[in-house]
């Protein structure tokens, strides 16, 4: 039980955290200010890599104690089968609760209707934020990496919303060393965001140290895809492919995990976690540029949804 | 496909630093040209900024799109609010926060530097040494960060002289030392052209250092520990109750200073109660030692009531608890902050109710003069505050320990971030010298 210093040639410190542990350590401590300062928070989880970290270092955190959260699934209607299984299986695994908020019951009653584009995840901020008021978060993990796109580089860890779950990024606390605010009214909550400072690859790269299980869409595969706006999406009854589109099968993987009808596919052999960080080292490409069709929208896509309650 | 492995992708140490420098100065090309140089801008996001460049009727993609993420900032073309920023070479990675630099945002400055480890301060070679260059190194000393990097910019445009930047980094470093900087590093540099950012200069020859790059790849991140003193705020108290660990009663937190072992003799504060550390859990593994910025699971050998906001300390370095917290502060809100207003002060994990008892003077970083009783501190301001707290707090100066020195106040109405707070002295002493007859044991 003795503890062996990681020591980099040239740090000059013996006691200078590899970056893998700082980052671990920070995200550990957000977790637990949480814990220690709010009365309801849930982790919002839908089994993709960020909240699958996420829920990793929750774990960590607290053990031998369970997390001391629920979960948060907002369920599109369109996710992909493999990843809802390994949502479950997840939840049961770790005796969790698990809240669904559902895209598909709206849409069923009416409350909201299907995009011209067949595009589900902006249809997400109307059930996340009534679910986040019916249950009365007052404190809410998203997986938001500050590496993913411009706005979100401008996201405090903890990002106070009003009552309308809305962002208004210029009044945002200044957040000063590692000293939270976590003050709130009640109705308003607080976004909670741990893994703030992780970039794309330190993600994977932490995954692979802990041996973290992933749904098996994260690596290549082969898969009945079809092109729709230079994206390789998953053909299925969710509405594609259209007149004019055409069914391949690719040896393909995703970056991301999202709504199947703007999640792409990336052409890939990376068939183990090794082969995806090399591949994702040599990509020249972001994670959301290339795969995310809801990003492309316009040059505030996510700004604009941020400030309405997206996370 | 490559065949390389992950070997290829070791661990490495994680360096956080700030900008600091007006945007004539070259900041946004610096930055542009650290992130472009060293790989770091991917195509489609290149892509997007020549784009949006385009669209605006710019001829060259312009960098500082990049990092101006808000709609009102691109809209006024300026930088509003930190942005952080990450790149990675083999050797380290880097969270870069990127701080406007106008005189109105000195609170942004404040909050980048606060987790910073080294600021990047830049000069304009044909201007020197300015009001706002001063004021940059006032802050960063204000703030104690360890390593002050001077990049004088704009080298090209004054014939790459030697004597050119021989005399602003003489200026600097003067003044910089007077304030209590520790170390001052000069560069001599040329953003747009590239010029020891990332590459060598082949036109400056005379000059023997590191580029920018290569120094923030072997700046050391962290001091020798074996000097600090140990501090750990409890977070959490995990108490599991399940049949495996019926007992268990582990105090969480993560280390704000020095190093803890099992066997040390502890005492929790504010209640003054001593015991031993009976064993460390590092995420659920048990070690011998830990050390800051660990996040850890203390478990002691009584049972003594300990709760979150308490503050566990070697029984034999334990600070003194007090009342009366006398520092030196930035006003980060808008609305005033004013002598009898009652605050919420957050010091390590713990909140009490406090009062501002008295604003001695506020500070001109211009000159670093002295404006007596002020009245208030607005936006901005950086001056001296007496606060009374309700509960007594184990603070330690801001000079000795960064995470248990600092504070900061809320509004209890709204919740309103106010203030930054740093306890004890301002400045650090201009003697680097330590007087060793009147050593108490706190300076290390």
């Amino acid at each position: 039980m003795t503890t062996v210093a990681k020591v980099e040639e040239g740090t000059g410190s013996p006691y200078a955290l590899s970056h893998l542990d700082a980052l671990e350590s920070e995200a550990v401590h957000i977790f637990r200010e949480v814990a220690g300062e709010f009365e309801n928070p849930v982790i919002l989880f839908s089994g993709g890599k960020d909240s699958i970290l996420m829920l990793h270092l929750a774990l960590k955190a607290f053990a031998p104690a369970p997390v001391p959260f629920t979960l948060l699934h907002v369920d599109t209607g369109h996710n992909f089968p493999e990843v809802l299984q390994y949502r479950d299986r997840t939840v049961a695994e770790h005796g969790l609760r698990l809240h669904v908020a559902s895209v598909q019951d709206y849409i069923d009653r009416g409350a909201l209707k299907e995009r011209p584009d067949g595009t589900r995840n902006p249809l997400q901020i109307v059930p996340l934020t009534e679910k986040i008021q019916s249950e009365k978060f007052d404190a809410v993990f998203g997986g938001g990496r500050r590496d993913e796109e411009k706005a979100r580089a401008k996201e405090r860890v903890f990002s106070l919303r009003d009552e309308f779950s809305q962002w208004d990024p210029r009044r945002q606390r200044p957040e000063l060393w590692n000293l939270y605010n976590g003050r709130h009214a009640p109705g308003e909550h607080v976004r909670v965001f741990p893994l703030s400072n992780w970039t794309e690859l330190d993600v994977w790269q932490y995954i692979a140290r802990e041996e973290v299980e992933l749904p098996q869409i994260y690596f290549a595969h082969e898969r009945e895809v079809f092109q729709r706006s230079g994206m390789w999406l998953t053909a299925g009854e969710w509405g594609g492919p259209k007149d004019g589109e055409t069914v391949e099968k690719r040896r393909v993987r995703y970056r991301t995990v999202g709504d199947m009808s703007c999640t792409g596919a990336v052409d890939s052999d990376a068939d183990t976690i090794e082969k995806v960080i090399t591949e994702i080292a040599a990509s020249r490409l972001t994670e959301r540029g290339a795969t995310r069709a809801d990003d492309k929208l316009s040059e505030a896509a996510m700004e604009d949804r941020k400030r309405e309650g997206y996370f | 496909m490559s065949t390389t492995t992950t070997e290829a992708l070791p661990e490495t140490t994680l360096l956080r630093f700030a900008t600091a420098g007006s945007v004539d100065d070259g900041k946004s090309t610096l930055v542009g040209r650290l992130l472009h140089d060293s790989k770091s801008v991917l195509t489609d996001q290149l892509e997007a900024v020549e784009r949006a460049s385009a669209s605006r009727g710019q001829e060259a993609p312009d960098l500082a799109l990049l990092t101006d993420g808000l709609r009102a900032e691109r809209e006024q073309g300026i930088t509003i609010d930190v942005a952080y920023r990450y790149f990675a070479t083999p050797r380290r990675r880097f969270i870069l926060a990127d701080t406007p630099g106008h005189v109105q945002y000195t609170r942004n400055m404040v909050t980048g530097a606060s987790t910073a480890e080294l600021t990047v301060i830049l000069v304009d070679a044909r201007n020197g040494v300015v009001e706002q260059t001063r004021r940059h190194a006032a802050i960063a000393a204000l703030l104690r960060v360890p390593h002050v990097v001077l990049a004088v910019n704009k080298m090209d445009l004054v014939d790459y002289r030697e004597s050119v930047f021989a005399a602003i980094a003489e200026e600097f470093t003067a003044y910089a030392t007077e304030l209590g900087v520790p170390e001052v590093t000069a560069i001599p540099i040329s953003a747009l052209e590239g010029d020891n950012v990332v590459e060598p200069s082949a036109t400056m020859d005379w000059y023997g250092g590191p580029t920018v790059l290569e120094h923030l790849e072997t700046v050391p991140v962290s001091h020798d520990l074996a000097h600090c003193h140990a501090r750990l705020p409890v977070q959490y108290v995990i108490r599991p109750r399940t049949a495996e660990h019926p007992d268990y009663r582990g105090y969480a937190g993560q280390i704000a200073a020095g190093t803890f072992r099992v066997g040390d003799a502890v005492t929790v504060l504010p209640s003054g109660r001593t015991t031993t550390i009976s064993g460390i859990d590092l995420l659920g593994e048990p070690v011998d030692v830990a050390w800051t910025t660990q996040s850890v699971t203390v478990l002691l050998a009584d049972d003594i009531d300990v709760s979150r906001g308490d503050l566990i300390v070697p029984t034999k370095d334990a600070p003194a608890t007090t009342q009366d917290v006398e520092a030196t502060v930035c006003h980060v809100a808008d609305a005033p902050l004013t002598v009898g207003h009652r605050v919420l002060l957050k010091h390590g994990t713990r909140t009490v109710k406090a009062v501002v008892k008295d604003i001695p003077s506020r500070l001109t970083l211009d000159d670093l003069s002295l404006h007596p009783h002020p009245g208030q501190l607005v936006a901005n301001d950086i001056g001296r505050v007496k606060i009374r707290t309700a509960e007594p707090l184990p603070v330690d100066s801001y000079a000795d320990s960064r995470r248990t020195g600092s504070f900061i106040l809320i509004d209890p109405a709204d919740g309103t971030t106010l203030t930054a707070g740093m306890v004890g002295e301002s400045f650090a002493a201009p003697d680097p010298v330590k007087d060793e007859s009147d050593d108490d044991g706190w300076d290390f």
